[in-house]
């Protein structure tokens, strides 16, 4: 599946299309088909995304995973700091990550 | 230290308020991302893995405790409380929203602090020894030349569309704790036979994937020549550069290209022609900017004793502690690579107690350095076992200078878009792998840099051990080299061979140092022995 990321304009966030708008989350990710170049085009020009691209994922039992080691390091946060990550409560939150 | 003049803090204030209003403009949509990039750059706010991050500038590495309270306030307020002291004597916030740039470039600029020149193809911040002004081997010190050439560099139309970024250093001793040769443009400060001070001037050096050591173009130059002779070289390098290519841009690709010989004679033939204009700065202006670096007021017939009968304490000054010019004090190194930790990171709080200990044992003095420590340059010796007690507790009593767990480590891909792989991690791995203090110790100097991708921002190119981050086919693969170094016996590392995977590449470097230890000879470090031996005395340990 394609998926879109990109960072939010005011807060740098990374965040992902959920078919609607833009998530946090990386398990809220759709599949944008073919439509990727589109949504993104529309959605910089909105401004409510920056540095949007298009990247494979896979669904899992757990959710959507990006299938690149950098993007599943961006969906969830430094893999040094889990304190600063989404999920800072969760010690197992980053074993898909590596 | 330098204090901005009225024309310093207005131009670093309209600066504040053009990018004000650029954010501004941005935020509404009334510029693209590709309008507004260049100008964050110019302003070094990047957009990395996670966020906005922001670099600031050090100018050669000197800051006062008013300046680290910003940093802190900084980290606070506007990031996740911790800050990152990097291989450039920068610090960088990881964490920062576009919305608030604007703000905190408003709060940098009261302190006389700012992030212009940090990124982008500009002339970077002008990095110098950490012991400048402290150091009881150098001719004089360095910054006065560091601050003027800053001041020249800074805004300059001619270089303010560079081909590429380019890196000067500045030092004044015979040993080199900036990585001169490292450089695009590196000065060291010598005396010749009849007294005279002048410029050693090296050309040409770089990292990245393309390293070069620097070339030394001019044996003596004399002081009051510096910005003519610096001018020529960048317009040489401006007018030649191979624009095309983003991989050749670097002056170092020119000056490899051109040739050591004919780059000079360029330069010296530009250089003729920016004498006669007659515009290098009179004797006056340096004793202007020089003054702001004079020595502070010593105190005299201090002890040279240090009570040592704390073990602990003991250990930490025999690491930690450097040769100070003035009779009674020392040098400290604050140590930012406690065991397993991450390099170069320090807590808000942290930064408080070493302005506080800076405000009180310093003269106000703090340094960054290349290394990703921080250093208190004037220290009176009878001070230091309370300076030690305090950084005990505050997690910052490390003894490990310049041994193998004080590992030089960039960002990588926790925190850096351009990476490939971790770097942070594997420093840390290797750290506790080597934590015990007797190990250490009995290995003496070792210098480990870590770089997440070939743009060599850990420095790997310069480690007696350097480790590479590659992507191989989506996982992270570590490469290892060995034989380099950043000082005065600068030289390029040297690959040993097939990559490892992470917990591959901590057991490959602990093979490394097994094998320094079984034959190195009376008094060599680990990278002499490897000069002795070379790459063969290694490899068949490494891999089997």
């Amino acid at each position: 599946m394609k998926i879109l990321t990109g960072n939010d304009l005011k807060t740098g966030h990374v965040i992902w299309w959920d078919g609607q708008g833009w998530s946090l989350h990386v398990e809220d990710a759709v599949d944008a088909g073919d439509r990727a170049d589109a949504i993104i085009a529309r959605e910089e020009a909105e401004c409510r995304v920056n540095g949007a691209y298009a990247i494979d994922g896979e669904k899992t039992a757990d959710g959507v995973r990006p299938a690149h080691i950098k993007d599943r390091i961006r969906a969830l946060g430094p893999t040094v700091r889990p304190d600063l990550t989404l999920k800072p409560a969760d010690p197992n939150a980053g074993n898909w990550v590596i | 230290m330098y204090k901005y003049d009225q024309y310093d803090q207005a131009m670093v204030d309209a600066r504040v308020e053009d990018f004000r209003d650029q954010t501004r403009r941005r935020l509404e949509g009334k510029m693209t991302d590709d309008q507004f990039k260049p100008l964050r750059l110019k302003n070094g706010l990047y957009l990395q893995l996670h966020a906005y991050m922001l670099r600031v500038a050090i100018p050669y590495g000197t800051l006062n405790s008013r300046q680290m309270r910003k940093l802190a306030h900084i980290a606070r307020t506007y990031d996740r409380g911790y800050g990152h002291f990097t291989t450039r004597q920068n610090i960088q916030y990881n964490w920062i929203k576009l919305e608030d740039a604007p703000d905190i470039l408003a709060e940098l600029a009261t302190v006389e602090m700012h992030a212009i020149q940090t990124s982008g193809e500009s002339i970077r911040n002008i990095s110098a020894d950490q012991y400048a002004g402290a150091a009881a081997d150098e001719i004089i010190d360095p910054r006065p030349w560091a601050e003027m050439i800053r001041q020249m560099t800074t805004f300059m139309p001619e270089f303010s569309y560079l081909p590429r970024k380019f890196k000067i250093a500045v030092i004044a001793a015979e040993a080199d704790r900036a990585a001169l040769r490292w450089h695009d443009c590196a000065l060291r400060i010598v005396q010749n036979e009849a007294g005279e001070i002048g410029f050693e001037v090296f050309a040409g050096g770089g990292m990245g994937r393309t390293p070069f050591i620097a070339y030394r173009i001019r044996e003596f130059l004399p002081t009051d020549q510096i910005l003519s002779y610096l001018q020529a070289i960048l317009r040489v390098w401006n007018r030649n550069a191979r624009r095309d290519n983003i991989h050749k841009q670097r002056m170092k690709i020119l000056v490899h290209e051109l040739g050591e010989d004919e780059f000079r004679r360029q330069v010296e033939e530009e250089f003729q022609h920016f004498l006669a204009l007659g515009e290098d700065f009179p004797q006056a202006e340096y004793d202007r900017i020089a003054a702001y670096f004079a020595p502070p007021p010593f105190e005299t017939d201090l002890s040279e004793e240090i009570d040592r009968s704390d073990p602990d304490f003991a250990l930490w000054a025999d690491h930690q502690v450097a040769a100070h010019k003035a009779p009674g004090y020392a040098i400290v190194n604050i140590s930012l690579k406690p065991i397993g930790q991450i390099p170069g990171d320090i807590s808000a709080e942290q930064m408080e107690l070493v302005a506080d200990l800076a405000e009180r044992y310093s003269f106000d003095e703090l340094r960054a350095t290349h290394a990703q420590n921080l250093v208190l340059p004037h220290v009176r010796k009878q001070d230091l076992h309370a300076i030690w007690t305090a950084l005990h507790e505050a997690g910052l009593g490390e003894a490990n200078l310049d041994l193998v767990t004080d590992i030089i480590a960039c960002p990588g891909l926790d925190y850096c878009s351009l990476a490939n792989a971790r770097s942070i991690p594997v420093a840390q791995k290797i750290a506790e792998r080597f934590a015990d203090a007797e190990r250490q110790k009995d290995l003496g100097e070792l210098k480990i840099k870590i770089s997440g991708c070939i743009n060599a921002c850990g420095h790997h190119h310069a480690g007696h051990i350097g480790i590479l981050g590659v992507d191989r086919k989506g996982t992270e693969n570590y490469q290892l080299l060995l034989g380099g170094s950043g000082d005065e016996e600068t030289s390029q590392a040297k690959i040993t061979g097939p990559g490892f995977d992470e917990a591959g590449i901590v057991d490959a470097v602990e093979r490394a140092v097994e094998r320094y230890r079984e034959i190195r000879e009376p008094g060599e470090r680990f990278l002499d022995t490897y000069r002795r031996v070379g790459m063969d005395g290694f490899k068949e340990a490494i891999y089997g």
